[in-house]
């Protein structure tokens, strides 16, 4: 690795005057927590949390081919997004393991944008750019153009309403649409990686700092509270949400991942990993290697990434994420087994921690769901 | 934050406060539980184990990782505190309080404990 600087975003004065603890995140000094983890995730499962996004990766992919580029790079029907939705898809690599998970946005008939994990965000570009060759479309590089604010929880819809004249009721999740939110141009988008509803705000980086600040005003009646990066974890645990790094990889296909159903074998375009993933889907379906599934502890000690999971002994699986559940009261994680080992309730299965296995249950993804 | 002045410290981020009857009540720093962050899950000594000072004696779970925690001097443990066990997030709310860890009859104590302003000195890097 590099010891190059980390980067900041345009909120840093804003998190250190919040007394932020800060950490490297992908390159970024980003905000971890700003008190208790705890309060913050459960802030945003009962009332409504603000969170600086800005080091996810923005892409925009434009011109008169943007559809076919994007069908032929990507696994998902892109094309057949509707102006002003969005759709969850992957990125996959020739053999087919997962280059990166994406959010994309068709922003325009001829014009989309590519939200990146922050550290895959370049890989992604260069895959893009690379894949371009021969469309009529422009790859470009837009990850210094915006900041990323996300309002997350329940009391979300009423706080942003309150800062925009923009139809968020009929603004359905996973979709977007351009606005204007407490004076500052955004593209207001029904998405996120808590398992709540909210909104995630994508704007200048010089308009963030004011749309922060109006955020925390309108929301601070109903409960807002800043939220790092921490409990973002914890919320997309309980969700059952992977996060690329621990649960995706490049050493995996996304029906490895029991995420098949974003690859788009129907879609007319011949696309980068369609053979690859053609046998991975016939694989997966015949003899499943691991299968993802959650765990919960009977007791308290907390699974972290790279414990074995056990069964009478052997080792059958390994935790991708784990972590005290706030929601659950008890530690959960997410883990790859062996497919005998993955029927919900299978007994006799424990995770080695640190040398003692600790009694765990097998159970169905996700850990929480909300009520809608 | 502050270091009580009439407590003791190690460069492992505990403090330690003896009593006249030669028992140590024993806690993380204010500095490490922030550092933590939220601890969910408390491993505390045997009452009746004997601690040694410098090697780890139990370990504390936060949210994003589990640390282990190092006894600050040598001797015999003679009380845990249960409501740390119950409820370990006294760690976090009253590290030098409520928040204590264990309590243990010093038989040696090491020459290298340090004072609170050394303490703060050391832990400001």
């Amino acid at each position: 690795m590099t010891s190059s600087p980390l980067r900041r975003t345009a909120l840093d004065a804003v998190h250190r005057a919040l007394g932020a603890t800060m950490t490297d995140f992908a390159g970024w000094d980003m905000p971890l927590r700003y008190g208790s983890e705890r309060d913050e995730h459960l802030a945003v499962r009962t009332r409504a949390g603000l969170f600086d996004l800005s080091h996810m990766g923005e892409i925009t992919v434009t011109g008169p081919q943007a559809a076919a580029l994007l069908d032929h790079a990507l696994v998902g029907d892109i094309g057949a997004v509707k102006t002003g939705r969005a759709r969850y898809t992957m990125i996959c690599r020739e053999d087919g393991g997962i280059l990166d998970d994406l959010i994309v946005y068709r922003l325009h008939e001829t014009d989309y944008m590519i939200v990146a994990n922050a550290s895959n965000a370049q890989v992604v570009l260069d895959a893009l750019v690379e894949r371009s060759a021969g469309f009529d479309a422009e790859v470009r590089d837009d990850r210094d153009a915006y900041a990323l604010l996300a309002v997350q929880g329940p009391e979300s819809p009423a706080i942003v309403k309150s800062l925009t004249d923009a139809d968020l009721d009929g603004l359905k999740y996973y979709a977007g649409l351009p606005g204007t939110v407490a004076g500052v141009p955004a593209l207001i988008a029904r998405t996120g990686y808590t398992g709540e509803d909210g909104f995630e705000l994508f704007v200048a980086p010089a308009d963030a700092e004011q749309l922060w600040q109006a955020l925390t005003e309108a929301g601070s009646a109903a409960g807002l509270v800043p939220c790092g990066l921490s409990c973002r974890d914890t919320l997309r645990l309980e969700a059952g949400m992977p996060l690329y790094g621990h649960e995706l990889s490049t050493e995996l296909t996304p029906f490895d991942a029991g995420l098949g159903r974003v690859v788009k074998f129907g879609k007319e375009a011949d696309f980068v990993g369609r053979a690859a993933l053609a046998e991975a889907a016939a694989r997966a379906e015949q003899n499943p290697p691991r299968v993802l599934v959650g765990l919960v502890a009977e007791g308290r000690r907390v699974p972290r990434a790279g414990y074995a999971v056990v069964a009478d002994g052997q080792v059958i699986g390994e935790v991708t994420s784990g972590a005290p559940s706030p929601t659950l009261g008890r530690p959960i994680a997410m883990a790859y087994v062996d497919a005998a080992h993955a029927a919900p309730g299978t007994p006799g299965v424990g995770v080695d921690i640190r040398g003692s296995h600790e009694p765990y249950e097998v159970v169905a993804l996700p850990f929480y769901r909300r009520q809608k | 934050m502050s270091n009580p002045q009439q407590l003791r410290y190690s460069k492992e981020h505990e403090w330690l406060s003896v009593a006249e009857d030669g028992v140590a009540t024993v806690g993380i720093t204010e500095f490490a539980a922030n550092a933590l962050g939220d601890v969910v899950y408390a491993q505390l000594p045997e009452v009746g184990s004997t601690v040694t000072a410098g090697e780890t004696c139990g370990e504390l779970e936060s949210t994003k990782s589990v640390s282990d925690l190092y006894a600050p001097v040598t001797g015999e443990v003679t009380e845990v505190n249960e409501d740390v066990v119950g409820d370990p997030s006294l760690v976090n709310s009253a590290p030098f309080e409520g928040g204590w860890l264990f309590k243990v009859r010093v038989a040696e104590e090491p020459k290298d404990l340090l004072s609170a302003d050394e303490y703060a000195a050391f832990s400001a890097g």
